[in-house]
């Protein structure tokens, strides 16, 4: 059995790699880590019941018809006391949002103003409750009826933006981490001078290394595309697919970091430090955990000065926004741009011997 | 026609002559050293005939061919071991040499062989961060010679090593010079060079000091002869008045007879039967470097 020289290398860095628990943590399960918090925790927020404490017996509750009912417990979580003073204690304690009573005809809702959005909330949809009922009791169909229509896809809620974002961050860290710790490692260890005196042209050499970064990357969109489809209900739209070259000409710029951050360090953690203080910050700054759309503008110009937004924006066009696979283009260009012009950069200060 | 020929070697790093007209010449199947202390310039000479480093003056020629720039014809028939262990991180033993054997278009089962032939079968499956210095080197010098290449360099193999690992990796060493291959090791212990090398050139401060045999080295440096009896034998009076004896102390051993003629001075002791447990100690490579440097040897 021989093996090429590519295939061989491929295998040796692969090895490397998966054997090494602190790539794959930081590869694979940090950046999941969030998707998990994102997706699902962050999302249970916007399903929350306003609590609702009846007190006494409140007929216009009690009686309301079947499908009338099921909408109103949507909404609120009712409990029951006959005790109005425990009732708004409990309330003022921010432990329930709400208590009604009924005084005749008139139904008393005591609020709190501590969530103002919640009161709101609270008071709205009692209020549309009382109308409802008002119209049902004269006899007459309503003239006038609602159908609310949402602009963006049903679906689309906190999943679908972080989704893309987090895979962002995530191919950064690892393409940028792995190329500083292995041309730093290999050139302490004179791994490089040893390749450069075997006969493997350097063609070789780099294009094993790009080979698995991009095979890892591409990986960790399956991973972070499956388990968000799977377990928090991600949509992809139509021309999803766009995202993969999208992604592996994003790999490559990261690489370039990652070799200019191993270019100029002295040793493989100073190497992999200097990444991760380039990759954290341009993370955060390219809406990889927070929508951009309200930052100030000054923050949008650094933002857009910065390779990871255009991958994120670029993912998000395609994989979420429904844009077609042309919308990819753009983001490609910048993104190639970046990788050459940063690998340039790497290659003028790179030094063969740490030591000198 | 000589496997290495060097003329005018000279390397500077800003002030510092790292290697100062260096020339010398390797013969084809020769074991030939680089003996000297840490910065002679042993590596930075190494380096240079390997093809690593542009010199900033002088010419090399290694099997017939230029190195400078990177000659890719030459680099099947070279074997390299750098100081370092040059090793992908977090493989297995066979893995590694498995990965040097495709880059040389070499067979997965030969390069076990080698394995085996440096004693690490019973190590294939144990990851390289994993095994003990001495292990590590005799992968490096297999994962070197996996191509079965016509000359091999060896950058002080054995530094680092304890002396029971370094007398261990002798045995490897002076049996990897057959069928004819060419062999250049540098090193900074000098029972070493004297062990292994048909010729050693001696390097302090970038330059070449001497360069023969080691035998015919200490044979030209006249060093004399000490030889120690075992204490009650003789007084010192009386050694210090046997023909041939230049000087007789008492040492921790005995009584120690310093002399130029050491043929001469053991007859007489065995006619008076005091040979019974006797040393005697010749000039070493050690007291080869002394003498021209005049100083002692720093390792």
């Amino acid at each position: 059995m021989k093996l090429t020289p590519f295939v061989a290398l491929s295998l040796a860095i692969l090895r490397g790699f998966y054997r090494d628990k602190a790539s794959v943590f930081f590869a694979i399960v940090f950046p999941l880590m969030f998707l998990v918090l994102f997706g699902g925790i962050f999302s249970d927020q916007s399903e929350s019941k306003v609590d609702l404490i009846e007190v006494g017996t409140v007929s216009l509750v009690d009686e309301m018809p079947a499908d009338a009912r099921a909408a109103f417990d949507q909404t609120f979580e009712v409990t029951h006391t006959d005790d109005l003073e425990a009732a708004l204690e409990q309330v003022r304690k921010g432990d329930a949002d709400v208590a009604i009573e009924a005084k005749g005809d008139t139904i008393v809702a005591h609020y709190t103003q501590t969530d103002q959005v919640k009161a709101a909330i609270t008071q709205g949809a009692l209020q549309a409750f009382v109308d409802g009922t008002n119209v049902a009791l004269t006899g007459q169909p309503p003239r006038y009826s609602l159908d609310p229509q949402r602009v963006e896809d049903d679906s689309l809620d906190t999943i679908q933006f972080v989704t893309p974002g987090l895979l962002g961050w995530a191919v950064a860290m690892s393409a940028s981490f792995g190329a500083a710790a292995t041309l730093q490692g290999w050139r302490q260890s004179k791994l490089l001078r040893r390749l450069q005196l075997a006969p493997v042209s350097t063609r070789t050499v780099v294009a094993a290394r790009v080979a698995v970064t991009v095979a890892i990357a591409l990986v960790q969109m399956a991973i972070f595309l499956g388990l968000g489809a799977a377990a928090f209900g991600l949509t992809l739209t139509g021309a999803w697919w766009a995202a993969i070259p999208l992604l592996v000409v994003g790999t490559l710029c990261f690489m370039a970091v990652g070799l200019l951050a191993g270019a100029v360090a002295k040793t493989t953690e100073g190497a992999v430090n200097m990444a991760n203080f380039f990759v954290l910050p341009m993370a955060f700054l390219s809406g990889s955990f927070f929508p951009l759309e309200g930052a100030p503008s000054w923050l949008q110009t650094v933002s857009s000065l910065l390779p990871l937004r255009h991958l994120n924006d670029g993912m998000l066009d395609v994989m979420v926004r429904g844009e077609g696979a042309g919308a990819v283009l753009a983001p490609m260009g910048i993104l190639a741009g970046f990788a050459i012009v940063i690998t340039l950069l790497a290659a003028r200060l790179f030094q063969w011997d740490s030591t000198d | 026609m000589a496997a290495i020929e060097v003329r005018g070697l000279t390397m500077t790093y800003g002030d510092l002559r790292a290697v100062d007209d260096v020339t010398f010449e390797v013969a084809e199947g020769e074991f030939f050293g680089i003996l000297g202390p840490n910065g002679a310039g042993k590596t930075t000479t190494l380096e240079m005939i390997e093809g690593l480093r542009k010199p900033d003056a002088g010419e090399i020629t290694v099997l017939g061919q230029r190195v400078w720039p990177r000659n890719p014809a030459l680099l099947p028939r070279i074997g390299v071991q750098l100081q370092a262990s040059s090793f992908f991180e977090r493989l297995t033993a066979r893995e590694q040499i498995h990965t040097f054997a495709a880059l040389y278009d070499v067979s997965a089962a030969r390069a076990d062989g080698w394995l085996e032939r440096v004693g690490l079968d019973d190590k294939a499956a144990t990851r390289v961060g994993d095994l003990s210095g001495g292990q590590a080197q005799r992968l490096s010098i297999a994962c070197a010679l996996v191509h079965d290449p016509e000359l091999v360099f060896l950058d002080e193999p054995t530094a680092a090593l304890d002396p029971q690992a370094r007398r261990n990796l002798w045995d490897l060493l002076s049996g990897i010079a057959d069928a004819g291959r060419t062999v250049v090791l540098t090193t900074h212990y000098m029972d070493e060079a004297e062990v292994l090398c048909d010729r050693v050139a001696i390097m302090d401060h970038g330059r070449v000091l001497e360069l023969d045999s080691p035998a015919a080295l200490v044979r030209g440096l006249d060093a004399a002869t000490r030889i120690t009896v075992t204490p009650g034998q003789l007084t010192s009076t009386e050694a210090a008045d046997l023909e041939g004896v230049t000087d007789a102390a008492e040492g921790p051993d005995g009584l120690v007879l310093t002399t130029r003629s050491p043929g001469r001075v053991l007859a007489r002791l065995a006619e008076d039967d005091h040979l019974d447990g006797v040393r005697v100690q010749t000039g070493t490579l050690e007291d080869v470097f002394l003498d021209p440097t005049g100083r002692e040897y720093r390792a």
